[in-house]
């Protein structure tokens, strides 16, 4: 596995950090948070990462995508992480599109090349309980002839307010936390018997609420085998795992810098703060722990490219630490800025709200810890 | 590419030939080659072993040919340490001359100098130990008073150092004095190598909570230092004295690595962890999981942490290999978090093993149980010798993020 990033991956790195600076700072995030606009989407700047290819790094060449591996999407979404800019590429082009890859090649064919060109919204909805659980699910999709109707309640879906498509994993045959009997299809969001509530998070962003009351899909919409999904669902959930890692990297990284330039500058009893012992020690802390969150970044995300055996054990390590880490630095960012931290004004409270739904997405770092020790055999 | 697969093969047949069979067994405590004018060779094997590697220069796999270094690239250094690794042979020699005076020999000291110090370095034949810490300068470590005397053509040097480590067994002392006492106190020290086999330098050991006698203190009464034996300029020692803290928190930073905790993926790709495996033999299981929940969750995030040191550690040598820049302030996070970290293993260790880990001597314990509650006091000094934890901190917020005075 690379601990550096190769050309290719600097040159995405780099321009989305220009896209960032440029069209999606933090203020941005500001005005699409307070406008009138439904669920802190913004379809302007979405069409402009489309048009920029970004949908379609995970999309094989023969369906119009560039293939630029989970290196590639996770160093743009470290940039976008910086300024928190709201966007469904991580839902689209990380999680949707690699689920979208194991369905038939019809399927394959119609929503991937849309994702890429026209820039088709997808959304996951996995979650059931408050907590990641992937055998905690008990929606049911019963077999009707060629179609299946599924029924049940999804929640914590990811910009699924706001989404063209919806892929739900749901059991086909078996109970509640057993792995068999796992099953994903993709359906239309405005299908009949499906009531989407978006709801709005800490962080502004969008997670909804979905009802299926016997939602009616073909089954050519069945996405890997019936009742054998898990592998797949894990599968994409660690490279999605690894992705938000770096997304979180890069607000983690935005947050200490913010608050290493603020200790440079603020002054109280006659001094710059950042003289003061007590807060140089915690800031020297912050450094490293970072240090250590860019190894195990690194180390997930070109793990997938490069065919590595380890990933599911690197990506479980690295949103355990990353998840840590980003607590830890959007805690101390708050405190060590003093009364202005606290106030909406200053973009540091901003960074504190999205580390915590970051941190729940897909497994926080307790999940992590618990799986990391599961396979590595105690 | 090529040359290096050439290396490699080259490596391999050279090792097979010379590595003697005695040299590829574990090593015991007593089995370190330290070098030195009457070095103790645990085996007559260890003592070809390390003539070999020597004239090779392999020793100091990196260190220039001219002074009897190996001369080799960062690839093919690695190359050798992986094929060393692979039979498991022991190191030829060990020692601070290697580890932290030599490299600043290469840097800062005159062409006289490093033809003759750097070849003994490489081959074992001098022993070296640090004079720094004093008793009344410890982290505020430029405060020392040892003072040397200009005599016409030698120092005359008068003082005390504390924490030499292994002084008693050395030849030689690369020590911190004071040459200018009117001068701001950064800019008053040299740096002097003192000849140890002398009447004017006397050590004495220092008992160690862990029952053990690594460091000594060293009494310098009139010893006298030939004013050759000075590096760098009158007064400069300050910035020898640093580079070489560098490159002792680098070797201490290692310590971190260690075994026990870090999680490795064996030949048949099943993945285990030392502490994990060391933990289940002492608290048990329960279908596979460790019995005890609260341990393993803090083993979990000890294994994580390790795992991700260790990487950064990677990525630092990758990096600095490309900007070729030898060690920087960031070896201040290295020695940080290396040290906190090995601290942590021996109180992990501790809580796994229960009494067992509290044993001191005779019956009732196995030796390994015995060498832990040892070892575990032993980690106690890391992040005390080579700057404490503290100072690291300190360095780290001024020197890497500029924080203000």
């Amino acid at each position: 596995m690379s601990l550096v990033l190769n050309e290719e991956q600097v040159f995405l790195k780099d321009s989305a950090k220009k896209f960032a600076t440029e069209k999606t700072p933090t203020t941005h995030f500001r005005e699409v948070r307070d406008s009138e606009i439904e669920n802190c989407y913004d379809d302007k700047i979405w069409q402009e990462m489309v048009s920029l290819g970004w949908t379609g790094i995970l999309v094989p060449e023969e369906f119009g995508g560039s293939n630029f591996g989970v290196a590639g999407i996770s160093s743009i979404l470290e940039e976008l992480g910086r300024t928190l800019t709201p966007s469904p590429l991580f839902s689209t082009a990380v999680v949707g599109v690699s689920l979208i890859k194991h369905a038939n090649v019809d399927v394959k064919k119609d929503i991937l090349s849309k994702v890429v060109q026209e820039g088709l919204r997808l959304c996951f909805a996995i979650e059931e309980s408050n907590h990641h659980d992937l055998l905690k699910i008990s929606c049911e999709a019963k077999k009707e002839g060629k179609n299946f109707n599924i029924s049940g309640e999804k929640s914590f879906v990811i910009d699924g307010g706001f989404a063209d498509k919806v892929i739900i994993a749901c059991r086909t045959s078996g109970e509640e936390g057993k792995k068999d009997g796992l099953s994903l299809f993709v359906l239309d969001a405005d299908s009949k018997g499906l009531t989407i509530t978006p709801t709005k998070m800490v962080d502004s962003r969008n997670a909804a609420n979905m009802k299926f009351d016997n939602v009616k899909v073909s089954s050519d919409m069945l996405i890997g085998k019936e009742g054998d999904a898990y592998e797949i669902i894990e599968s994409v959930l660690d490279i999605s795992r690894s992705a938000i890692s770096a997304e979180m990297l890069g607000s983690a990284l935005q947050a200490y810098e913010i608050t290493i330039d603020y200790l440079k500058e603020r002054e109280q009893f006659g001094s710059k703060i950042g003289s003061f012992q007590a807060l140089q020690h915690r800031a020297a802390i912050m450094f490293s722990e970072l240090e250590l969150c860019k190894s195990c970044v690194i180390e997930s995300i070109t793990s997938f490219d490069e065919g590595g055996n380890d990933s599911e054990r690197l990506a479980s390590l690295s949103k355990a630490k990353v998840g840590e880490v980003f607590h830890l630095i959007s805690n101390e960012s708050v405190q060590m800025h003093g009364g202005i931290g606290v106030t909406d004004e200053y973009d540091i409270g901003l960074y504190l709200k999205r580390a915590r739904v970051a941190e729940q997405i897909f497994g926080d770092s307790n999940f992590h810890k618990n799986r990391y020790a599961e396979l590595t055999g105690y | 590419m090529e040359n290096l697969d050439q290396f490699r093969k080259e490596t391999k047949e050279w090792l097979k030939e010379n590595c003697p069979p005695e040299m590829k067994k574990p090593m015991g405590p007593g089995d370190v080659v330290w070098g030195g004018r009457n070095c103790k060779f645990p085996h007559p094997d260890a003592k070809l072993w390390l003539e070999r590697m020597g004239e090779k220069g392999w020793t100091c796999p990196t260190w220039p040919k001219e002074y009897g270094g190996g001369g080799l690239s960062f690839d093919e250094n690695k190359i050798l340490q992986e094929e060393l690794m692979a039979i498991r042979a022991r190191p030829a020699l060990s020692s601070f001359g290697i580890w932290m005076l030599g490299p600043a020999l290469l840097e800062f000291a005159s062409e006289e100098q490093k033809k003759k110090y750097i070849p003994e370095i490489v081959k074992g034949e001098i022993r070296w130990c640090q004079g720094y810490s004093e008793p009344g300068s410890g982290s505020d470590l430029a405060s020392l008073k040892t003072k040397a005397e200009d005599n016409g053509d030698h120092f005359v040097v008068n003082g005390q150092k504390v924490w030499t480590s292994y002084a008693d067994d050395c030849d030689m002392i690369f020590t911190l004095v004071r040459t200018g006492p009117q001068e701001p106190k950064h800019n008053g020290i040299s740096f002097l190598l003192i000849d140890m086999d002398q009447p004017g330098v006397t050590t004495k050991p220092i008992k160690l909570i862990s029952g053990k006698s690594p460091f000594c203190e060293t009494f310098f009464d009139n010893a006298i230092v030939p004013k050759e034996n000075l590096v760098s300029e009158l007064n400069k020692g300050w910035d020898v004295a640093k580079r070489l803290l560098q490159h002792e928190r680098n070797m201490i930073a290692g310590m971190g690595l260690g075994g026990a905790g870090s999680a490795k993926k064996k030949k048949d790709q099943t993945i285990s962890s030392g502490m994990a495996t060391m933990a289940k033999t002492y608290v048990g299981e329960d279908e596979g999981r460790l019995a005890n929940p609260g341990l393993r969750q803090k083993i979990a995030s000890f294994d994580i942490n390790s795992h991700a040191f260790s990487l950064t550690m990677k990525r630092a040598s990758e990096e600095s290999k490309s900007s070729n820049s030898g060690p920087s302030p960031a070896s201040s996070m290295f020695k940080y978090y290396g040290s906190e970290s090995n601290k942590l293993r021996y109180e992990l260790m501790l809580e796994a093993m229960g009494t067992k880990a509290l044993g001191w001597e005779g019956e009732g314990f196995g030796p390994a149980e015995l060498a832990i509650t040892r070892e575990w006091l032993r980690t106690k000094a890391n992040s005390i010798e080579g700057g404490t934890s503290e100072v690291q901190l300190n360095i780290i917020a001024k020197r890497v993020l500029d924080l203000p005075q």
